[in-house]
């Protein structure tokens, strides 16, 4: 996703005095991108305070969702400041300009890119704020800023003398901002690359953490929506007589996106909802099924799409050649919050408090729908309980704006986790077909992928065109092929089959990392290579890529003999501007039932913030991607989604747990993601392990047993 | 009026008596600790102690606590289980978006009750209920050993 979007570096630093004393480094990014426009106007906001009594407050503007954002965003300001570290506090920022993530042009989390995008302007603003510190240190004691240090939240003179961070905080306010403030060299790094605790950990323990849907206003009442039972359906009768009926109901409201009862509390709400009569044209929609949609994708591939790649010519005659078609379904994120919002619309404003991966963009959106200034509009960010992706969307807290508006009272509108289900934002079906050509000693000459799948990014709003024709989103993992292949052709077909395709954990390669990498086995199992070394020998100049390869199979002794009846698969990925190898060692029982025992991971993403938080994103990535590859599947019936809830959209559970080690290789490169990029190797490594188990190979999720099941 | 004992204090709430005790916990009392996640019994982010045992508060109809001892996330730590729990849950850093967390601390907690050694078994029997989509399981794993061993020291 980072290539789409050109990143401002233009900062602008601000200080400001703080009431009551203390020092404010604000720094503000000019708004860039259509959301961002929509979204506020330039409005610097601080998002660093120094307290006289020492505490350093970082206001960090990005969504934590689990990745660790809500730590590593301060770390990034406590190494340059100096901070001491037990002494730093984290607040979550408001919806502002000032927090746009430079990568995207506007205040939003995802794509991986906190760290990526936030690891410049972050450090300057701690740098510039040790720099006006140390010059009020200097200034007071009479000495030159280059003959002071800094330690801990402490200046320290040439002569010994020494005051506290917060004893500097309100002279140091009074001097002006570096405009370049001087960054250290990374060897000088005395936080980052350790394992800080994370910030949020306290509150996530005793209940008192505050998510969306813990939100609580007075007179507040809570709304579940009778929804379209397919996209697009249209209500064509309401009887709402049982509903007004239930002990706490206390309005229904019929709005665009479905039958609102409006109650005092949740369980009145659901059953209200519950008791509602309804009538639904589902139109053209009515015969769609997962089946249906599989047959379009598939009659997709005889078009010729949209070139991708087109490089190269076969060195060598080639003596033989493979194909094979992949195919993924629909998947829900099944965030462990369903989705939620709360609206409060008065005295010409509107305050949202919702778990929003992008509240830039949803202020806009809020003002537009309300006719009102952005300014007029605030939102409030909790914890996120889970995001994935699920919630770049706004059709949660859109629900209750419209709710809160009708009524004049703050409105929580709460999805059931079957409304969350069944809500259409999927990631989507798609399928691609490979074709590789081999000389006669067995190399690859010619490699041909034809991708067919939906836009992402038109229908999000994220794109108005699609750049060359081409949605990054849909290619991303084929199209940066980088195997050395002389013959490369890679095109990319639309074929907008099905229901609201949506961003999902590492997005279009959670897909095309499995076809590709399970594709690159197939070509190694054809010429009798063993799939590391044939990948090896494809990797020459390509140092990263081959620097995870062998660390992971180094780290996962591959070649050294195993349990009776273990085997290994091996997958490696760039992704989100982070190199990711994974070993999966795989066993399979007579009834084909798979069952995961360890996956050894090697990870390259540059320069570390902090390694404990990398690791769990690279084990937990590993986790969503193994309930994909074993159980993730939406389908559809007469285009209703047949899946509700956990019973029929099953995860993975603490038995089915396997071993993960993750080993990250010492690097100066930039930071690259980390929310992201353990996913998508790991089913290819799996389905690469179960073929050198069972000699079958998965070309379509989520396995199925019965295909491995001994006859 | 229905009387409830909640982390040891009385109170009574207006409710049917079927409601189920999860949202009489977020919505009538402002308890917002205790999760929602399925309202089916199928991810366990609701887990209160019913008399020291772990249920799940989202099928539990009120009436079926009414007389009996209710413990929540929000009083846990004031039993010397539930506090070693939560500090071998701060030791590790367990949580990622946290949101499950209330719920695998609740069922930890019962377990290290009736069971102050728990193997790997026993761990997954009694924590299987428990969804985590931020796939934290090995970090609870460990903070579960961890506890266990804190309380035996």
């Amino acid at each position: 996703m980072s290539a789409l979007f050109k990143p401002s570096r233009r900062d602008f630093l601000k200080a400001t005095a703080l009431a009551g004393g203390g020092l404010v480094i604000g720094f503000a990014l000019p708004a860039t991108g259509r959301f961002a426009r929509a979204a506020t106007d330039f409005a610097p906001s601080a998002y660093l305070r120094v307290a006289p009594d020492g505490t350093v407050t970082v206001v960090c503007g990005l969504s934590e969702m689990g990745q660790g954002v809500l730590t590593a965003i301060p770390m990034l300001v406590a190494e340059e400041l100096d901070a001491d570290w037990s002494r730093i506090k984290v607040e979550q920022g408001p919806a502002d300009a000032a927090f746009a993530n430079p990568i995207f042009g506007m205040q939003a989390t995802g794509g991986s890119t906190a760290v990526m995008g936030f690891w410049t302007p972050m450090r300057k603003a701690g740098a510039a704020a040790r720099e006006m510190l140390v010059a009020a240190a200097a200034a007071s004691w009479g000495v030159a800023a280059a003959d002071c240090s800094t330690r801990d939240g402490r200046v320290t003179g040439p002569g010994g003398q020494s005051l506290g961070y917060g004893e500097l905080a309100e002279r140091a306010g009074a001097l002006p901002v570096p405009a370049e403030p001087v960054l250290k060299d990374p060897s000088d790094f005395r936080l980052l690359g350790t394992a800080a605790r994370r910030l949020d950990s306290p509150p996530k323990i005793d209940g008192s953490g505050q998510f969306g849907l813990d939100v609580r206003l007075p007179v507040m009442l809570t709304a579940a929506l009778a929804r379209p039972p397919a996209p697009g359906a249209r209500l064509v009768s309401v009887d709402d007589r049982a509903a007004r009926a239930i002990a706490g109901v206390r309005d229904v409201i019929t709005l665009p996106q479905g039958v609102a009862v409006l109650a005092d509390g949740f369980h009145a709400a659901v059953q209200g909802r519950d008791a509602l009569v309804t009538e639904w044209d589902k139109g053209e929609f009515a015969s769609v099924t997962h089946e249906t949609i599989s047959k379009r994708l598939h009659a997709a591939l005889e078009r010729k799409g949209v070139t991708v790649r087109a490089e190269g010519k076969a060195d060598r005659p080639v003596a033989r050649r493979l194909e094979a078609t992949y195919e993924v379904p629909y998947l829900a994120h099944a965030c462990m919050e369903p989705m939620n919002g709360t609206a409060w619309v008065r005295d010409g404003g509107c305050e949202v408090w919702t778990g929003t991966q992008g509240q830039g963009p949803l202020k806009g959106l809020v003002a537009g729908l309300l006719g009102i200034a952005p300014e007029q509009v605030k939102v409030h960010t909790p914890y996120l309980g889970g995001g994935f992706g699920r919630r770049f969307a706004a059709d949660f807290a859109i629900e209750p704006v419209l709710l809160s508006k009708a009524t004049g009272k703050p409105v929580q509108v709460v999805f059931t986790r079957e409304d969350d289900m069944r809500a259409g934002y999927f990631r989507p079906a798609s399928v691609t077909r490979f074709e590789a050509g081999l000389d006669a000693t067995g190399q690859p000459q010619s490699f041909t992928a034809r991708i067919v799948g939906p836009s992402l990014m038109l229908p999000s709003g994220f794109m108005s065109e699609l750049p060359g024709g081409i949605d990054p989103s849909a290619v991303e993992g084929i199209a940066e092929f980088f195997y050395g292949v002389p013959e490369q052709r890679i095109e990319w077909v639309r074929e907008e089959a099905g229901i609201g395709p949506w961003f999902w954990r590492s997005v279009g390669h959670s897909q095309n990392c499995f076809f590709l990498e399970s594709f690159i086995d197939e070509m190694a199992a054809a010429t009798g290579k063993d799939p590391f070394e044939f990948r090896r020998g494809l990797l020459a100049d390509k140092p990263r890529q081959r620097g995870v390869l062998e660390l992971a199979a180094a780290r996962a002794g591959w070649g050294t003999p195993l349990p009776e009846g273990r085997h290994r698969g091996i997958a490696v990925s760039h992704s989100f501007g982070s190199y990711v190898a994974e070993v999966a060692e795989v066993s399979v029982d007579a009834a084909g039932k798979v069952k995961l025992h360890r996956v050894v991971a090697a990870v390259d993403c540059g320069m570390t913030v902090n390694p404990q938080i990398i690791e769990r994103q690279i084990e937990g990535a590993i986790v969503y991607g193994l309930t994909a590859a074993l159980y993730g599947k939406i389908t559809l019936a007469a285009g209703e989604v047949e899946q509700g809830n956990f019973d029929d959209y099953p995860v993975l559970r603490m038995s089915e747990m396997p071993r993960v080690e993750v080993h990250i290789v010492p690097s100066r490169e930039p930071p690259g993601g980390i929310g992201e990029p353990g996913l998508p190797p790991l089913a290819p490594a799996l389905t690469n392990a179960i073929f050198a188990a069972t000699g079958k190979r998965i070309r379509r999720l989520p396995i199925d047993p019965q295909q491995l099941a001994q006859a | 009026m229905i009387a409830l004992s909640i982390n040891g204090r009385d109170t009574e709430v207006d409710v049917t008596p079927d409601t189920p005790l999860l949202w009489v916990l977020r919505d009538n009392l402002s308890m917002t600790g205790t999760k929602f996640g399925c309202g089916l019994a199928q991810c366990g982010a609701c887990t209160v102690h019913l008399d020291g045992r772990p249920v799940r508060a989202c099928v539990t109809p009120v009436r079926r606590a009414a007389g009996r001892k209710v413990t929540t996330i929000e009083a846990v730590g004031s039993g010397r289980v539930g506090q070693a729990v939560q500090q071998a849950w701060l030791k590790i850093d367990v949580p990622q978006c946290g949101y499950c967390q209330s719920g695998q601390i609740m069922s930890a907690t019962a377990l290290l009750e009736r069971n102050p050694a728990p193997s790997d078994a026993d761990i997954d029997g009694a924590m299987d209920g428990n969804l985590c989509r931020c796939g934290t399981y090995n970090q609870i794993r460990a903070a579960i050993h961890e506890a266990a061993a804190s309380l035996k020291a």
